[in-house]
């Protein structure tokens, strides 16, 4: 089905079970711990054997030698992988820095041998005996360092003359916020089973995009892709950690074939940060020009990062053209070469910590101004992407969001002094900020299978937490007129119809398009088969209503469809994306300077919300991360030795239930017509863009201390709190 | 009584797959346990851990290893009636006890109130912490009950009450990346004031 204009009305403007609160149908497995996560699958194939990972010792250099002769004569093991003696494998769908083989290091943490043993115990132990030298040779890890002689990457976009304008603005700001490398620590580690057969490879592994996987595996090994299995219908977290192979499947398909045996691998998670992929840190200059009414008459983000040779940075700038109206322009990114991991998405890449720089530098303008952080916002709504006026918005709400946020939390009581509020030994505060993310999509296939009356959906497609199962089967149910609990979704399987799977915050909207139109496909079979026409049928509680006749579902027999939306070229004239107000409240301890989160709300507009419980799960756990963000979490960079010292989930600080509060998320009742046939827009990112530039503002409410330096730790502000009266 | 539903559970087979492994017959240490009310008798490497004894070994899945360092808690399983990380303890250390895991609280079809109420809630996302915060979240609501005080018990001579601090700070051991906390706490809400 090709998506070429505005979607009209269609059936799920009456639905029935889209949009409904939908309990996830996969809920019950998840909490008897019967739903099967990769590593421990162990009856998908036998006589799997363990695999452990070992990682390089420096971040640059060479392998001179590697003593493995203890390694090998210890109990149990059945093979040895190292990376001098396997030459370099191919480059997958995104890959950077190289996965395996050969004698070189560019990072700390590279995978550098696998060890297979009978025993998960045995196979840790002789990994321990491998004795392996290196040739150091200097690296390149300090990003203050080397960020001013940074290259600028592509070309600077601008419009109109920015320093002319700023120069003659009444109100300027020019600040510069830097923010740290994060890493996504998800909760299930990198994991795969690998196993053989002749040719053929299966992995069941734990991937957010299975088509990328199954086509990266092939370049990777050097193998007919056709001949490439990947199943993974269980995701224990990926926040884009998981969009592209990594060295869990590379180690397992090689020690398999090494072995001769299936083999599993779970990376250990001391290995996870530096081996893998992480978000890059930025340092962004914003400055900001403005008329005395609030009008922005000059915008300038710039923002340098860095990634390994040939990538780009984390693109901090993503959201600026599209927020604020202002005729002056400029923005550019620039990206140093450092030797440290590889940079790569995490949820909301760019937006999630540009949004850490541009709100707080709207709340700095707003007091400059002395304006109200929420009008002077309102006071900037574009009627067109601002950074390129001859595009459209697709629906943009935003003003609403900020409206009724701003209602809903108590705005108006706000003090617009700093550290006006003082209960006790707490200095409160509270913070707005808007969030902009876009709204992508991409083709999706699914099939679907009538039999008894039931239906049966197969796709690609992953959850990842996101809520995908329960929303393909509202969508199969509605579109069938079945009962959800008579449809069942089987998903993450590389032999089912190539999907959009789970990344930029487009699977949900995409995927359930992809199944809405396998199902208009199989309505127009069992409409041939019975004998009416379809298109203009009503498909409902197992039956079916067409020109005043009525046929049972269960009649057609057993049939099967497959489709795929694809989106088409109209939707290059709009700017397609998801808006939000966040607000929060802090409560800042005034001896200590410990920041406790009192209150968060979040008020978005991203189209139908397909199942509000999900959704609204999505959002409460990127408004965490966020906090993360903000208040906790930094990958911290030894650049004497060019690795993450704190690269586990002790040293990095992830939220944990003590400091989240309740959380608060409105869905304002909008639908975007452009995004697809469902109406619908993600909102799993969305949600991590903005809630940190909330916080902060509530600290400077609570104590009127800025501080640009992410995360806010106490140590930056303690000596600049204010007096105890 | 032994489990006959899980195939590797037996003590002729529980070091995995025909272990060729020379000398490795003699490392093994035997150890007998109660898991969800099964006796079961294992012949363990010392060196397996209590939760790769119940995943690799019996194969009850739900115990999930996140970190293997005692730092995420999706490892928590009831050992005697108090929760542990089952990643920070090795499985010969607890012979004679009596360990419940997920598998142990409820089914699918009969499931515990915790995890009927975690699914109301929808009080996780990806899955993966879940049986580690149900059975610490089960836990935490009988260690008030029984007066057991806290960081957040204001008063240490009165018997604490299910407060959203409480149950916060008690909860603090169990990561969830998902950030499912809020809701797993009005999860634990109703599943107390039920009890009450």
């Amino acid at each position: 089905m090709q998506f070429d204009a505005p979607a009209g009305s269609n059936i799920f403007d009456d639905a029935r079970i889209v949009g409904k609160s939908t309990p996830r149908i996969d809920g019950p497995n998840k909490v008897t711990g019967t739903a099967p996560y990769a590593y421990e699958r162990h009856d998908v194939v036998a006589d799997q054997a363990y695999g452990w990972i070992v990682g390089a010792g420096i971040a640059k250099g060479r392998i001179t030698s590697m003593e493995l002769t203890a390694a090998k004569a210890a109990p149990g093991v059945i093979a040895i992988v190292t990376a001098p003696d396997t030459q370099p494998v191919g480059k997958g769908m995104d890959n950077h820095a190289p996965l395996f083989g050969g004698s070189e290091i560019t990072h700390y943490h590279q995978a550098i041998a696998c060890v297979v043993a009978e025993t998960f115990e045995q196979a840790r132990a002789a990994a321990a005996l491998i004795d392996t030298n290196y040739d150091r040779s200097t690296g390149s890890f300090d990003f203050d360092a080397v960020r001013a002689s940074a290259p600028r990457s592509g070309e600077a976009e601008t419009l109109g003359d920015f320093e002319t304008a700023f120069a003659e603005a009444a109100v300027q700001i020019d600040e510069t916020y830097t923010t740290p490398g994060q890493t996504h620590a998800m909760m299930e580690p990198l994991a795969t089973i690998a196993a053989w057969d002749g040719d053929k490879l299966t992995l069941w592994t734990s991937n957010q995009m299975i088509t990328w996987a199954k086509e990266s595996l092939g370049d990777i090994l050097g193998i007919d892709s056709a001949n490439v299995r990947v199943d993974s219908p269980y995701v224990g977290g990926g926040f884009g950690g998981k969009l592209f192979i990594r060295a869990d499947a590379v180690l397992a398909a090689l020690a398999s074939k090494a072995a001769k045996r299936p083999v599993k691998i779970m990376m250990q998670r001391p290995l996870v940060a530096n081996n893998a992929t992480h978000r890059q840190a930025t340092h962004q200059r914003i400055r900001l020009g403005a008329r005395m009414d609030g009008h922005i008459t000059a915008l300038s983000h710039q923002n340098w990062s860095y990634n390994v040779e040939g990538a780009s940075g984390e693109t901090a700038t993503a959201q600026t053209a599209k927020v604020y109206a202002g005729a002056n322009r400029l923005t550019a990114e620039y990206c140093a070469t450092l030797d440290l991991p590889e940079g790569n998405a995490m949820r909301a890449p760019g937006e999630a910590v540009g949004h850490l720089a541009l709100e707080v530098a709207m709340d700095e303008l707003a007091e400059a101004l002395g304006m109200d952080p929420i009008e002077l916002r309102v006071v900037n709504e574009p009627d067109a992407v601002p950074g390129n006026p001859g595009k459209r918005f697709s629906d943009r709400n935003l003003v609403r969001c900020l409206r009724e946020g701003a209602d809903r939390f108590g705005w108006s009581e706000r003090s617009a002094t700093p550290a006006a509020r003082r209960e006790g030994r707490w200095l409160f505060g509270v913070g707005v900020a808007a969030g902009y993310r876009g709204a992508p999509t991409c083709k999706s296939g699914a099939r679907v299978h009538l039999a008894d009356g039931r239906i049966v959906v197969e796709t690609d497609m992953t959850d990842i937490g996101t809520g995908t199962y329960t929303i393909i089967a509202q969508t199969a149910a509605e579109m069938m007129g079945v009962p959800l609990d008579h449809v069942t979704v089987t998903l993450g399987d590389s032999s089912f119809p190539a999907s959009a799977g789970s990344g930029g915050q487009w699977g949900a909207t995409s995927s359930t398009a992809g199944v809405y139109a396998a199902c208009v496909a199989l309505r127009r079979q069992i409409g041939e088969v019975l004998g009416f026409d379809a298109d203009d049928a009503r498909f409902e509680d197992g039956s079916i209503v067409a020109a005043n006749k009525a046929f049972r579902l269960a009649d057609a027999g057993t049939l099967s469809a497959e489709d795929t939306i694809r989106f088409g070229k109209f939707k290059k004239d709009y700017d397609v994306a998801t808006y939000a107000g966040h607000f929060c409240e802090v409560a800042v301890d005034a001896y200590t300077g410990e920041t406790h989160i009192r209150r968060m709300l979040a008020v978005c507009d991203a189209g139908r919300i397909l199942n509000p419980l999900s959704a609204r799960s999505q959002v409460i756990g990127a408004m965490v991360m966020a906090a993360g963000a903000a208040l906790t979490e930094e990958l911290t960079v030894d650049t004497r030795f060019g690795c993450f010292v704190n690269h586990d989930l002790a040293g990095y600080e992830v939220p944990v239930h003590a400091d989240i509060p309740h959380q608060e998320v409105i869905f304002l009742d909008t639908l975007d017509e452009i995004v697809s046939p469902m109406k619908a827009k993600g909102v799993g990112e969305l949600g991590i863009c903005g809630p940190g530039a909330a916080i902060a503002n509530a600290i400077y409410n609570a104590t009127g201390i800025r501080v640009r330096d992410y995360p806010l730790t106490l140590d930056k502000y303690l000596d600049r709190l204010p007096a105890i009266a | 009584m032994t489990p006959t539903g899980n195939d590797n559970a037996t003590a002729d087979n529980v070091t995995g797959s025909g272990s060729s492994a020379a000398g490795l017959a003699a490392t093994l240490m035997p150890v007998g346990m109660e898991v969800n009310g099964m006796t079961v008798a294992l012949s363990l490497d010392p060196r397996t851990t209590l939760l790769d004894a119940m995943r690799e070994h019996l194969r009850l899945n739900g115990t999930k290893k996140g970190c293997d360092h005692g730092q995420c808690g999706a490892c928590t399983v009831i050992v005697n009636g108090q929760r542990i990380n089952s990643c920070l303890t090795l499985a010969v250390m607890h012979d004679g006890d009596a360990v419940t895991t997920i598998e142990g609280l409820g089914t699918v079809d009969d499931l515990h109130p915790m995890q009927a109420a975690f699914v109301k809630h929808d009080g996780y996302q990806c899955g993966y912490c879940t049986p580690g915060q149900i059975c610490s979240a089960v836990s935490v609501l009988k260690e008030i009950a029984a007066g057991v005080p806290s960081h957040a018990t204001a008063d240490l001579t009165a018997t604490p009450t299910v407060t959203r601090d409480e149950i916060s700070e008690r909860m603090s051991g169990n990561l969830c990346r998902c950030g499912a906390y809020s809701n797993i706490a009005e999860a634990m809400v109703e599943v107390a004031g039920a009890e009450a």
